[in-house]
This record gives C-alpha cells, sequence and structure tokens, in this order.
C-alpha cells in the first residue's frame, strides 16, 4: 500500500477509488474525497512549500481556507497553471499533477533556504531600512532582487483558455457558511418560506460536523443528521444550496460576493464547462455562520513541518482517514484539543506526551481524556522543536507558578506536534459589513459589535462556541432573518448530546526561558513574523496596530492573518504592557480567500472586454483598407493606405485630393442632439454663448458650448430646422456629457422650458464630402434640391433627397473647402456612401481619415476641444471670442468671464507656430520658452497643443498656446525639445486660405 | 455597490446612476448682480459633511431623471430619496432636514 498514514476504515472518503497524482513529480496515490494536503500527508509527507521571506521548510498547518503554508500550483497544461492554491482546499482528482513554490532547485534542497542565514538582518523593516540609499541603486538593484527573492508561485504565461460566468442574484435570507449554525439558520429561514442561499466554501456542506464524530443531534450521529438535514434542504424549490462557494467579499447594501468553483476539482478530460462563476447576491438579510479559526501556539520552532494545529488532524483522522504520524506530541492551550488526543488515541496512534500550557489546566474534554487513561501534563510551556525537514522531537519545559519557565527542557521524540490555542470568531465579513468587532472579555477574543448592515452573526462567529449552542444560535438568526424579509417562523429546536469544550484558551507567544532567541518563534507563517519582529517593532516605537501590521507585516499576507491576528495581538499587548482591548484590531480586507482574475473578469474579455461602437460605414472602410483608431468607444477609419504606403504618405495623398479635387470622410461618430420644442431658442440662447433667435430655419452656426466656470466644453455645429427644432451637433467624444448637461439644465434649473433634448447620435450617418469638386459629385445625386451658392450658402441645411433617401444636407466645412455633411437615417448610410462613391470616383473622390481631417482643420486653425482646450480655455483664448452673444443678459459661463483674469493680457492664446527647420514636426504638448538653454526648472509659457506635417504648404506646422501670443506675431520663441531648444516663429493661426475664399467654392 | 432608491423606479444597482454633486445648490437668477466673490461661492464650495449628505443622482441608464438622496457618508446608508425640486425631507437622523 502506498499510503501508509491512511488508516483501516472510516472518513468521508472512498478507499475503493484510487485516484493517481502526482508532487513535484513524484507519483503518488490518494483516493476520492481527498485533498491534496489529506493525500499528500496519507503518503507520509508533511513539506509542502518554503516560506515566503526566509525560505524555512513549511509542512500544512490547517485543513482548510486558513492555510497558510502549503501552497501550490495546480497543472492541467501550460495555460492551465494555476499558482497560490492551497492544498487544503485542492480536491484529489486523477491525474492531479500538483508543484511546490517557492524553492529552487527542488522542495528538499532550496538554494533560497541561505536567506535563513540571513535572517538576523532580515527582522521588521528590513527593506524600509536597508533598501533607502542611494535612489539610483532601487531601480537597478534593489527591486529586481526583491522581486527575484520574494514572490509566491509563477503565473502562466499563456492566454487562459477556460470560461468563466457570472450571475446577478437576489435572495431574502443568505446564509454563509453550512456548519451547524448555518445549517440551523438556512433549515429555520427555509421553513418560512423565503428564498434562501446557503453557501460554503468547501466541496462537501456541513462544516465541522464532517469532523465532528460522538455527538448526538435529534438522537442520530452527527453524519446521519448532516444527511438529513441537506436532502431536506436539497428538496425545497425555495433553496439554494452552494458548496465550493467562497463568500470572498462583503459590500454595500448587502452585495456578496460568491465566488463558485464548477470544475476545479474534476479530472481534466471532464473540466470542459465553466470554470467558475462570480455570483453577485443582493441579499434582503443575511446570517454570517462563518465559524471559528483554530489558533495556532506560539513557541521557537512551531513552524516546522509535522507541527499541525490539533483540530486541523482531527479533520484529517475523522473526514479523510490520514493521521498526521505515528508518534504525536498534543500541545493543548484549550480545552479543544482533547478532542484529537481521544480520536487519535481510539484510532490507535501513540501520543508520545500530551502537555497543556493553561496555567489551571481543567475542563470537560481534558476530564474525559484522562477518564480514558491518557496522561495529561498540566503547566508547561513549548521551548523547541527538533527536526530539518520534519519535527523529530519536541521540547517541553514546566512553567513556575510566577509565569517563569524553570528547569531543564526535556526533548521528547515524535514525529508531528498537535496544537491548539483555542478558537478565534472568524469575524472577517462581518468586518468587511463595516461593523466594529468588540472585545469580550469572558471569552478572551474580538466578536462582532452592532450590526450595520442588514446582517447577524450566528454560531463561532459570534462566540456561540459548541454544538447545542451553534444550533440554537443558528436557528434564532435563522428566524430573524426570515421575519426581518417579511416572513413568519419561530426558530427550529435542536437537541444536541456533546461533550462541550471549555472556554479559556491561549493567545500570544508561550512563556520562555530567558535565554530563548524568539526569531524562530512565528506568528504569521505566510509572511515569516516572529515574535522577535513584533517586539522590534514594539520597542521601536510603534504604538498603533495598524503601524505595528504594516512594519512587520503580519497578518497582510493573502490568509488575511487568519492563524496570526490574534496571537500578534497577544504578543504587542504583552509588549506594550497594554491590555488587547486597547490595542484594536486591525481590518479586515476583502477577499477572504483569492479569487482569481478570470472569475472576477468574467465574459469580460477578448472582443466581449468592451463594447465598441461601428458606424454603418465601417465595414466600408474596413473593405477599402482603412487603419482604424479608437475614438472613445467607437472604431475610426484613421486613413486609407494605399500598398507600400505609411501614415505619412496616406495622408499627404488624402489632404491633397482634398484640396485638389475632392475627399469623402465618415463623420458620423459626431454627437447629434434634436432640441425640439416651442421654447428650444430659448435654451439654446442659455446654454450656448451664441445668439440663436435670429438664426432662421435652414440656416447653421457655430455653436460653442462653455462650463459655468467659462471654460469651453464642447462646439459643434448647429443647424435650425423649423422654428422649434435644432439640430445640433457635438464632439465625437463630448456627445454623452452635452446631453447630460442640457438634461441637467432642463430638469433642475429651467424645468419651466418646453423642449425635449433627445441623443441622435446613431440615427444618423454622416458623410462628409469636402472639395472643390463636391457641389460637382452631389448634384446629380441630389433630387430637386437647389445646391448653388445663392441657394444653399456656406452654412445652411436642407432636407433632400438622395437615392430616395430622406436627408439633411448640411452645406458646412470643416476643411476650409467647399463641403457638404449628409445625414443619412444610418440605415440607409452604406447606400448612399456608396452613390456618392461611384458618382465622385471620375472626378477623382478619394476616401480619406481622421488624420487627413485633423491636418486639413489644423491647416484652417480650426480648434478641436480636448486638443486645443483642457478645460483652461476660454473663447477669446482661442480666438472664438466673435461667436459670443455679446447682447444676451446671461448664458452658461457668462458671469465667469467676466472675472479679471478672465480677459488677463497674459492668457495663454491660440497662435501658430512655424520651426525654422521647415521638415521638423515638433511633438504634440512640447513646451514653448522665450529665452534658449535655461536651467531647469525653465519658464514655460506655452505648448504646441497640435503638429503635423502639411502637404498643402509643403512644411509643418504646429498650433499653440502661448502667453498673450496675440501679441508675439512674428517673434522667434523655442520649442523645448527632448533633443534641445528649437527656434519656432510665431505666426497667425490659419495658415491655409487665410480669406476663407475657398470654402465658397 | 450601493443600492439607489430611484424616486421613479424603484431599488436599482449602483451602476446605472450618475453622481451629481451636492444638491439644493440653485443657479442664481441673475448671476451678474453677484460679486466675484458670491459667484466663485457658488461655482466652487461645497459642503463635506461627515454624516448626511443631500446629493444629486442621475439614473442616467434608466429613467434618466435627476433626483436627491440623503445619504451618510460615513456608512453609505440612504436615508431618504426624493426628487428634484421637493425639499430635504426632515428625518430623526437628519438633523439638516427641512424642519
Amino acid at each position: 500500500m502506498s499510503a501508509p498514514y491512511r488508516t483501516e476504515a472510516g472518513g468521508r472518503i472512498d478507499r475503493s477509488r484510487t485516484l493517481n497524482f502526482t508532487f513535484d513529480g513524484a507519483r503518488m496515490q490518494g483516493v476520492q474525497g481527498d485533498t491534496l494536503a489529506s493525500a499528500l500527508l496519507a503518503n507520509g509527507v508533511h513539506l509542502m512549500g518554503r516560506s515566503f521571506k526566509y525560505h524555512r521548510p513549511r509542512g500544512v498547518l490547517s485543513a482548510g481556507s486558513d492555510e497558510p503554508n502549503a501552497l501550490v500550483a495546480v497543472r492541467r497544461d501550460d495555460a492551465r497553471y494555476t499558482p497560490n492554491l492551497r492544498a487544503t482546499e485542492v480536491e484529489l482528482y486523477e491525474g492531479l499533477q500538483a508543484e511546490s513554490q517557492n524553492r529552487w532547485p527542488s522542495l528538499r534542497l532550496d538554494v533560497g533556504a541561505s536567506a535563513r542565514l540571513l535572517a538576523p538582518f532580515l527582522a521588521a523593516g528590513f527593506y524600509y531600512k536597508t533598501f533607502m540609499w542611494p535612489r539610483k541603486a532601487w531601480d537597478r538593484f534593489y527591486e529586481p532582487f526583491i522581486r527575484a527573492a520574494a514572490g509566491l508561485g509563477k503565473a502562466p504565461t499563456q492566454a487562459d483558455p477556460d470560461r468563466y460566468a457570472s450571475r446577478y442574484a437576489h435572495c431574502d435570507v443568505l446564509v454563509i457558511g453550512s456548519g451547524p449554525a448555518g445549517l440551523a439558520a438556512a433549515l429555520t429561514a427555509a421553513a418560512s418560506g423565503a428564498r434562501v442561499m446557503l453557501c460554503d466554501e468547501q466541496a462537501e456542506l456541513g462544516g465541522s460536523l464532517l469532523t465532528d464524530q460522538g455527538a448526538l443531534i435529534d438522537g442520530q450521529p452527527t453524519h446521519a443528521w448532516l444527511a438529513d438535514a441537506l436532502s431536506t434542504l436539497a428538496a425545497l424549490p425555495n433553496v439554494t444550496l452552494l458548496p465550493r462557494t467562497a463568500a470572498f467579499g462583503y459590500f454595500a447594501h448587502n452585495l456578496i460576493g460568491l465566488n463558485q468553483r464548477l470544475t476545479e476539482h474534476l479530472p481534466t478530460a471532464q473540466a470542459t464547462g465553466v470554470r467558475e462563476r462570480m455570483w453577485s447576491v443582493r441579499a434582503t438579510e443575511v446570517a454570517i455562520c462563518a465559524g471559528a479559526l483554530e489558533r495556532p501556539l506560539v513557541f521557537p520552532g512551531n513552524d516546522r513541518p509535522g507541527v499541525l494545529l490539533a483540530g486541523a488532524a482531527r479533520t484529517y483522522l475523522n473526514r479523510y482517514g490520514v493521521t498526521p504520524g505515528r508518534r504525536v506530541a498534543i500541545v493543548a492551550g484549550c480545552d479543544g484539543a482533547y478532542r484529537t488526543a481521544l480520536d487519535l488515541h481510539a484510532a490507535g496512534v501513540t501520543l508520545a506526551v500530551i502537555a497543556d500550557v493553561r496555567p489551571a489546566a481543567d475542563g470537560p474534554l481534558l476530564r474525559a481524556a484522562r477518564a480514558a487513561g491518557l496522561i495529561v501534563r498540566a503547566g508547561m510551556t513549548v521551548t523547541g522543536t527538533g527536526g530539518a525537514r520534519r519535527v523529530t522531537s519536541v521540547s517541553l519545559a514546566p512553567v513556575r507558578a510566577d509565569g517563569s519557565v524553570g528547569g531543564v527542557s526535556e526533548t521528547i521524540p515524535c514525529d508531528a506536534v498537535l496544537m491548539s490555542g483555542g478558537y478565534t470568531p472568524s469575524v472577517h465579513l462581518f468586518s468587511q459589513s463595516r461593523g466594529k468587532v468588540v472585545w469580550d472579555d469572558a471569552l478572551k477574543t474580538y466578536v462582532p459589535g452592532a450590526s450595520v448592515e442588514r446582517e447577524r452573526s450566528a454560531g463561532a462567529c459570534r462566540g456561540s462556541f459548541g454544538l447545542a449552542a451553534a444550533l440554537a444560535d443558528g436557528a434564532n438568526a435563522g428566524a430573524e432573518a426570515a421575519r426581518a424579509a417579511g416572513f413568519d417562523v419561530a426558530p427550529k429546536t435542536f437537541a444536541a448530546e456533546a461533550t462541550e469544550a471549555s472556554a479559556d484558551s491561549v493567545i500570544g507567544a508561550l512563556p520562555q526561558p530567558a535565554s530563548t532567541k524568539t526569531g524562530e518563534a512565528f506568528v504569521d507563517w505566510q509572511n515569516d513574523v516572529t515574535v522577535k519582529d513584533l517586539h522590534l517593532a514594539a520597542r521601536e516605537g510603534f504604538r498603533s496596530i495598524e503601524h505595528i501590521k504594516r512594519y512587520t507585516t503580519t497578518g497582510m499576507a493573502t490568509d488575511q492573518g487568519k492563524t496570526s491576528n490574534l496571537n500578534a495581538l497577544g504578543v504587542v499587548s504583552h509588549a506594550l504592557g497594554a491590555p488587547m482591548a486597547e490595542i484594536g484590531l486591525t481590518t479586515f480586507r476583502m477577499p477572504y480567500t483569492p479569487v482569481t482574475f478570470g472569475s472576477l473578469a468574467g465574459v469580460s474579455r477578448g472582443d466581449l472586454f468592451e463594447p465598441v461602437r461601428a458606424t454603418a460605414i465601417h465595414d466600408w472602410a474596413v473593405e477599402h483598407g482603412a487603419v482604424f483608431e479608437d475614438v472613445g468607444a467607437w472604431k475610426r477609419a484613421r486613413y486609407f493606405p494605399k500598398a507600400g504606403e505609411d501614415m505619412h504618405a496616406a495622408v499627404a495623398r488624402e489632404c491633397l485630393a482634398v484640396r485638389s479635387a475632392c475627399g469623402i470622410f465618415d463623420a458620423s461618430t459626431l454627437g447629434k442632439i434634436e432640441l425640439i420644442g416651442p421654447d428650444a431658442a430659448v435654451f439654446m440662447n442659455r446654454m450656448y454663448v451664441n445668439a440663436w433667435t435670429k438664426l432662421s430655419v435652414g440656416k447653421c452656426r457655430y455653436g460653442l458650448l462653455l462650463g459655468e466656470d467659462g471654460f469651453i466644453v464642447d462646439d459643434g455645429v448647429v443647424g435650425r430646422i423649423a422654428e422649434d427644432r435644432f439640430h445640433i451637433t457635438t464632439t465625437t467624444g463630448g456627445a454623452a456629457r452635452v446631453l447630460a448637461k442640457m438634461e441637467d439644465y432642463l430638469q433642475t434649473e429651467w424645468p419651466e422650458l418646453k423642449v425635449w433634448a433627445t441623443s441622435t447620435t446613431e440615427q444618423w450617418a454622416v458623410i462628409a464630402l469636402q472639395g472643390p469638386k463636391a457641389r460637382l459629385i452631389l448634384e446629380g445625386l441630389v433630387e430637386s434640391v437647389d445646391l448653388s451658392p445663392e441657394a444653399l450658402p456656406h452654412m445652411s441645411v436642407v432636407e433632400a433627397r438622395i437615392c430616395g433617401v430622406t436627408t439633411r444636407l448640411f452645406r458646412v466645412s470643416f476643411s476650409g473647402e467647399l463641403g457638404f455633411e449628409v445625414n443619412v437615417p444610418a440605415e440607409y448610410g452604406r447606400a448612399v456612401w456608396e452613390a456618392i462613391w461611384a458618382a465622385g470616383r471620375p472626378h477623382g473622390l478619394l476616401p480619406y481619415g481622421t488624420e487627413a481631417m485633423h491636418v486639413l482643420r489644423a491647416e484652417k486653425g480650426f480648434i478641436i476641444v480636448g486638443q486645443e482646450t483642457d478645460g483652461t480655455v476660454t473663447p477669446d483664448d482661442v480666438g472664438l471670442g466673435w461667436a459670443i452673444g455679446k447682447a444676451k443678459p446671461d448664458f452658461v459661463g457668462k458671469r465667469s468671464l467676466a472675472r479679471p483674469a478672465m480677459s488677463a493680457p497674459n492668457r495663454k492664446q491660440l497662435v501658430g507656430i512655424f520651426t525654422d527647420d521647415p521638415a521638423l514636426v515638433l511633438e504634440d504638448g512640447v513646451q514653448i520658452v522665450a529665452a534658449p538653454g535655461q536651467p531647469t526648472p525653465k519658464r514655460l509659457i506655452g505648448h504646441i497643443t497640435s503638429s503635423y506635417p502639411s502637404a498643402a504648404l509643403g512644411r509643418s506646422l504646429a498650433l499653440a498656446l502661448v502667453q498673450g501670443g496675440r501679441a508675439r506675431m512674428g517673434e522667434t520663441l523655442y520649442a523645448a525639445t527632448a533633443e534641445g531648444d528649437v527656434p519656432v516663429r510665431v505666426t497667425a493661426p490659419v495658415f491655409y486660405d487665410p480669406d476663407g475664399a475657398r470654402v465658397n467654392g | 455597490m450601493l443600492l439607489i432608491p430611484c424616486p421613479h423606479c424603484g431599488d436599482r444597482p449602483e451602476l446605472e446612476f450618475v453622481y451629481g454633486g451636492q444638491a439644493h445648490i440653485a443657479r442664481p437668477a441673475d448671476p451678474s448682480a453677484l460679486s466675484d466673490q458670491a459667484w466663485a461661492e457658488y461655482l466652487y464650495m461645497r459642503d463635506n459633511p461627515k454624516g448626511p449628505h443631500a446629493e444629486r443622482w442621475r439614473h442616467t441608464h434608466g429613467c434618466g431623471h435627476f433626483f436627491n438622496l440623503v445619504r451618510d457618508t460615513t456608512s453609505d446608508m440612504i436615508l431618504a430619496s426624493y426628487r428634484t425640486g421637493e425639499p430635504r425631507p426632515t428625518l430623526a437622523a437628519d438633523p439638516k432636514g427641512a424642519a
């Protein structure tokens, strides 16, 4: 038999179903129902990992999600490689491949363990003290060194091929934890008719009942009662049972994050479905029945493989049929440890010694142990353990009445040390719900205080220890939760017969002889924090537990201090001479247990990561080889390269086509708002800086929108379609913002106005036709509308039919050329585009993209909001003071424009910039200085806002905001580039066709 | 994620809403009559209370309405929800409410 530590019978495993697995390549066998940890223990393997900082050999400490040591990676293939799993939670399946972490070249022989030799130098705050200077060494040496030396596990390098799902759910009562309290709560709440969800992080529901042996509930053995309870719940239509589902986060207003593992326990061939599901449960009421976490004892050498929590050892024995050793030492800090002694004794395991570290050791279970013939040595302490990769002995010494440790230590050979300091209520979720924990002097622990959310804790997680207490407390909580959710039910009653443990327990470090070094007495296994580290922090003046936590990193690892928090508090309390209640507890962070990125991302990855907006003409652009850029969620055609062309060549060709013949451009992404109502013009007058009253139907105006602070927010051409109807265009990125702003004023400031604003961005495809031949191309397509300059001058709009489709035909220009923008109902967008394209090709029509559009507008000095403006730019700053309706008594932002600072002569103003070197294209954002060669910090007087090579000019051009810029025409300034200060000349911001003749065709 | 009671739609998750800043700050009827100082107060000065706070929200991905909440900034608990234009309600937990 390959599993020498497996018992003959008992447990919740199926010995007939052998499972083959490997650990670091070594072939082993477990059975169905094993965890990786129990299967390794059955094979006599305790050494499962190396510690984080000192690379000390570490064995499994616990049997659940609180495990700090046994972190492993599970590999299915190169892409399915999951690091940092707790071996205690990894369910065994046929063919499982597990690897230990944080060791090289092997777990048994780890070079990094030489860090132990440095341990005296790696004390608390080591990093803060050592790696302070020189500053430059940080990037080159310290950080790479620390990163290489630290870290747990490796991330897979390939994309995750698995699927993850997410689900929103509602319930009346969510019960978290399925131990006796959780089951009693669920059974009671379910009887009321309430919708109940019961979740538990373990594969099997039942919590401590899965380990318990010997107790009776309602006259039945606990295992039989559990089976009945679960089948009762499973049969109820109003109950959802969620095993393998960890409640990892408690969010505002009773939103609970549950992470359900669906395929982790299946052999690879069967693990094909959704791997994990993220539940966002909005619960009307919550019952937290999270149980309690067993506390280790703190003594030198307590981290040696083979040193386990006593309750965990009992779980391995009773649930998995595994003994932790053949000759076991038990160190009791609480009455509950004797359950383990009794069960191991009954299983025939030799108990090398049973030592009790309590000054006055007593309790019902201790008495039961003595009655069973076990010899208990009371008033002892552990002064150390022996062994290298496995414990071989434990050293004990008596504690005198005054608390000092006397006599010579006695060393007792053993192959496992089982310890228990007592149980700490798991208040993590309660703490996450913003509830404050309070110190319970009788229980010597923190318990939940007043609830903030609609929740209550029940059972061991609020200090109601013992089977009978947990059942009664759970039933009360279930009834209270159901009633609070509007249902009527009385708590169910359960009769429990069990020997209950006494409440006394041990917190903090065990007493030691004065000569003992405490550098190997571990408090936080996962972060390698020792008693010595905590004492050092106290000696160095740290008083707040929050500061001590950060300085020593105790409780800051992925286990969130499950096993370590209270002991750390005990050590600090002792060191500072202050009672525990005054020290306070640190905040618990979510997640309670780590959650995979896959589960958090769910389906939001790849193409589904973010919605993509595509115009009606998008596919045409794809077919014609467009290169796209992202503008918000939009995909916009940036340029249309021909074979062999780079962007620069393509853009130059597209620009020249517009200037010499005609270009066609997809402007569909422009924001569009339809404003309708008898007060539409009044509203426009109040919102935009311009005067709108006298704008006649069929005419357009360049609208400028400010914030109340007087700075430009958005711009766009507005056409008056009817007396009571405006067609507003906005910037592509500003559409939603502008509509929200309009809604804000309409709903909250001027609700009396009869105006309706609605987004029509998606309704219209916009085809811009720009260039001297634009009219020629359109004329043949437009039905019965006169496009002549007299009938349809620049800045006018008319309803026109093209190819039988009713369009809004704007005569506008963002290029400075004769231009039209045809607004087509989106569903006909591509058809009309293709018709115009066909009609224009004989005239040299070319498609152009956003890059050419930017160059063309920059040649004309037209601003782009967000490029020439940055939220601190007034209309006058960019030469748009002319747009303001001077006679209007008020508009949004007007009052701010009257502040003296808004008309200061030294404000940054829009100017054109020519580099002395016509081939040099400055980078956007380059700073402008008045004199070259200044030492840093230079006096910056402006910056480049847009910069392009211009084919029409045959040189580069730039727009810039420069202090007092309009008074600096012709001046030489300097652009402070990375290569040095480059001389530039200030010019007017309109580079091409300054008289604006071309727009008239 | 908060569960926000929209006065028009009922309880909806926070992701359907956009925060709109402090409530009950009316735009002055005639801004030109205000001193620079008074205008700056209107533009920039906001309360930052520890406790109940009347604030605007918009149910952007729902009915589109602006409305007001009284929310306790220390606990995130929502004490009242009411329509735009209605006064801040009187609440035992909110001494600043209209009395």
